[in-house]
């Protein structure tokens, strides 16, 4: 194979730059089939309507990279939006202590499943799985009939619109956007973020290498937490209630787009950019079947089911392709070594 | 003399059931590389680990320029000046060369890491070392023997007053070594003390200046390298008398090939591993694949047991066309093979000592049926016994054994199989004196009394030059030379490796 495409193909970035030329790709495919495409807002509302998925995506994102998983990120969502609706219905305290109640909230119950999960070395799978478990049951506990929220200000914080060019945003899409600003920057550029990195490759490498092995872990999983929640502020901002059933499924979701974007779920591998674009593909997909009018929105999951699939198998390659490049250096350099002698 | 650098004094450790250490002693000065030796089980991991804060000790003082130290972390022993490469590398193979020399440290600008600065730094760190490679990308694009000289960078630019290299040369060849040994040299210069652990003895008196010999747990004592002879430190180590020592060496008379021809390749190439190899094995021989590593060595071997593809010239087996596809055609043909990592590829730390010899047998005999309980206690019994496997009973679990008697156990596993060919790739790596001494013997001793036809590879000249009655010398994936009689020597194998054809 030619030498340049393999480095590329080892290259870092390269699930990323697949993701991201199969984004432009369907956009390209929709603005050919259907005019509507062409819209600004149709591309705003890809943001407009993920916004809760792309904060949540973002923490499930760093729980992936330490090789670890969470899988209670849509039960706490849930738990969230009722718990802010409950006490924006029940309660005359002001809108802005609400949402910080459920924020703490959310990130508290983050940090107590990483502190389990670490310190008696469990698997997060199981443990994020009983909070799942735990956290769907409260909000059911607290109402099972939807409460809608009506509190004026958080009603016009919903409806406000923010305008872009000819379209708008919502404020949950300036949260969403900020949210992953501060990742990548965190993840890229300070030594908490390149610890996460070191773990998810070889946590005992990491351990030897003197970083902070214990508390990043339970920080990981605590900006899981904190993720879910302000996800699920953003939720209720479009959804104006709270409900038992509200992000149901909603961490397969973020992990497949976690995936598609390029997280490998081993851990050490992955950014934040993939992410984002791995849950506009799963937008765009919702666009076509919402244009073509007849599919039922089902179809986006036997799409993205399709996707992961190829994604995955696509990493297997990648990985090949690596180890296979490391046996060619070390024959170069054999070769070197010869003509110094 | 002056004040020594590092003085670990009456240092005890205890491990649930264990004595790891007991009373021992260590001084390191400015300046110094000095070995710490010992067989395996003796006592050196556990003492580095203890001086690098991963095992906390249990008593006895640690003073570092004369001040009291109690590292409790790897990191504390960091910030103390305390380095180490582990023989395993410990980097993470996701990060960049760079980032590995540098995580946990890095250089910030405005509060955010300095990419920059860090990928400048790296690079000249590196070319000091003399390694010219691209920082930016991740390691696992380099080679391991790349992925040490990192791991030395790493520790070296910590300000370090200490280096601790645990088996940094056993994944090297010569001329990464050679270079590995300039460095360490230089380092020394700069009056940095340096812990040298190999299980080379060449290294240890091409480099070191002291040894501390540690057996059991115990301090045997701290000599000068100049004032001991080579085989008295073997005696000190095992704790036997030289005489027995002597003995040792000396191999009993090698194998004498008889007429018959068991496997015979004729210029065999596989693509891209192999070019050119040419060999007649009789049975009742020992041959030895001499040559750097990454000359082919292991993919010969490899080919023969089937897993390298054939695709050029002939390999015949007792006459007929081999064609091995499969390991287990190669098992059919009663071909054995123990490879090079018995950690990655050899034993299967789960199961007990009884199972994992039983493995090849039941492979061979097919899944599904059982082989009664009676006879494989009478098997495992049988090879505990014959190759002296130290085990405390045979329902013991093989990771809990020592190296040397885990590869025991993975021997046992083939010879239960009753191969004809057995082919041995590195199996004394990594283990102490007396058990290669012992596996040595053992192929020369198959070879004679059963006829058997033994392959065996190592890294170290001298064994296969005490143990082989023919060597195959490779040189870049072909065949340089055959050495037979009384032409087998260090000298005449280093000749041909070197490239001397005339």
């Amino acid at each position: 194979m030619n030498k340049n495409l393999a480095n590329i193909i080892a290259s870092k970035y390269f699930s990323f730059f697949v993701t991201v030329i199969l984004f432009v790709a369907l956009y390209g495919i929709g603005i050919a089939m259907y005019n509507g495409f062409m819209k600004p807002q149709v591309f705003f509302n890809l943001f407009v309507d993920n916004a809760a998925l792309l904060i949540v995506t973002v923490g499930i994102t760093f729980c992936l990279l330490i090789g670890g998983i969470d899988l209670s990120v849509g039960a706490v969502l849930a738990l969230v939006c009722m718990v802010l609706a409950w006490l924006l219905t029940n309660t005359g305290i002001p809108v802005f202590l609400a949402v910080l109640i459920v924020l703490i909230m959310g990130t508290v119950f983050g940090a107590v499943q990483g502190y389990i999960i670490t310190k008696f070395d469990l698997q997060p799978f199981i443990i994020t799985l009983a909070g799942m478990f735990f956290c769907r049951g409260l909000t059911a506990v607290i109402s099972q009939e939807t409460i809608t929220i009506t509190n004026p200000t958080f009603v016009a914080l919903a409806d406000t619109r923010i305008p872009v060019g000819s379209g708008f945003i919502s404020v949950g899409v300036v949260i969403a956007l900020l949210t992953i600003l501060v990742a990548a920057i965190v993840l890229g550029f300070t030594k908490f973020g390149r610890t996460i990195y070191a773990i998810g490759g070889n946590e005992s490498s990491a351990a030897l290498m003197g970083l902070p092995v214990f508390r990043t872990k339970v920080c990981v999983y605590t900006i899981s937490g904190f993720c879910s929640s302000l996800g699920g502020i953003a939720y209720a901002l479009m959804m104006l209630t709270g409900y038992n059933l509200h992000g149901l499924g909603m961490e397969m979701d973020a992990i497949a787009s976690s995936v598609i974007g390029g997280t490998l779920l081993t851990g050490g591998v992955g950014f934040i950019p993939g992410a984002l674009f791995g849950v506009l593909i799963q937008g765009v997909i919702l666009t076509f079947i919402n244009f073509q009018g007849t599919l039922s929105a089902w179809w986006t999951k036997i799409v993205i089911g399709g996707l992961l699939c190829v994604f995955i198998i696509m990493q297997a390659f990648i990985t090949e392709q690596k180890s296979k490049l490391t046996a060619k250096s070390s024959m170069d350099e054999a070769n070197s070594g010869k003509s110094d002698s | 003399m002056a004040q020594a650098l590092l003085e670990m004094r009456n240092i005890d450790k205890v491990f649930p059931g264990v004595k790891a250490l007991s009373n021992v002693d260590f001084t390191l000065h400015a300046g110094e590389i000095h070995s710490l030796m010992g067989e395996n089980g003796a006592g050196k991991s556990t003492l580095v680990k203890v001086l690098t804060g991963v095992y906390p000790r249990d008593g006895g003082t640690v003073r570092l320029n004369g001040e009291e130290i109690n590292p409790r972390t790897p990191k504390e022993a960091q910030e103390c000046g305390i380095s180490t490469v582990y023989q395993e590398v410990n980097l993470c193979t996701n990060l960049t060369v760079a980032e590995n020399i540098f995580i946990g440290r890095e250089p910030k600008k405005y509060g955010l890491i300095d990419w920059k600065e860090i990928n400048r730094r790296s690079k000249e760190l590196l070319k000091k070392l003399s390694v010219d490679i691209d920082v930016t990308k991740s390691l696992d694009h380099y080679p391991v023997a790349i992925q040490q000289m990192v791991a030395i960078a790493r520790a070296v630019d910590v300000d370090a007053k200490i280096l601790i290299l645990d088996e940094p040369t056993s994944s090297l060849d010569e001329g990464e070594t050679a270079r590995l040994f300039k460095i360490v040299r230089q380092l020394q210069q700069r009056g940095m003390g340096i812990i040298f652990i190999s299980h080379f003895l060449e290294q240890i008196y091409e480099i070191c200046d002291h040894i501390t010999i540690l057996r059991n747990g115990e301090l045997v004592g701290a000599y000068e390298v100049a004032k001991l002879p080579r085989l008295e430190l073997i005696a000190k180590m095992v704790g036997k008398d030289l005489n027995d020592v002597k003995d040792m060496d000396k191999m009993a008379e090698k194998s004498v090939p008889h007429e018959e021809v068991f496997i015979e390749a004729d210029h065999v190439a596989s693509f891209g591993q192999i070019a050119d190899v040419a060999l007649q094995l009789h049975r009742g021989e020992v041959m030895g694949f001499a040559g750097l590593l990454g000359s082919g060595r292991t993919e010969t071997a490899e080919m023969m047991f089937g897993l390298k593809p054939v695709t050029g010239g002939s390999m015949k087996i007792k006459g007929k066309e081999a064609g091995l596809r499969h390991p287990m055609d190669a098992m059919k043909a009663k071909i054995a093979f123990c490879p090079e990592d018995r950690k990655l590829a050899g034993i299967i730390g789960d199961l007990t000592v009884r199972e994992n010899i039983i493995l090849a047998l039941q492979a061979l005999d097919g899944m599904f049926r059982h082989i009664p309980y009676d006879k494989q206690v009478e098997l495992a019994d049988k090879f505990i016994d014959r190759l002296k496997i130290k085990v405390s009973d045979r329902e013991q679990l093989i990771k809990n054994l020592s190296g040397g008697n885990q590869q025991k156990v993975i021997i046992a596993r083939w010879l239960a199989a009753n191969p004809e060919l057995l082919i041995l790739d590195e199996p004394t790596r990594g283990i102490d004196v007396g058990t290669k001494t012992e596996i040595q013997k053992m192929a020369v001793e198959l070879a004679k009394s059963q006829g058997m036809a033994v392959v065996f590879i190592s890294s170290e000249m001298d064994e296969m030059v005490r143990t082989c009655s023919k060597l195959i010398v490779m040189r870049d994936r072909k065949k340089v030379a055959e050495l037979t009689g009384n032409d087998i020597s260090s000298e005449g194998v280093m000749r041909a490796i070197a490239g001397g054809d005339n």
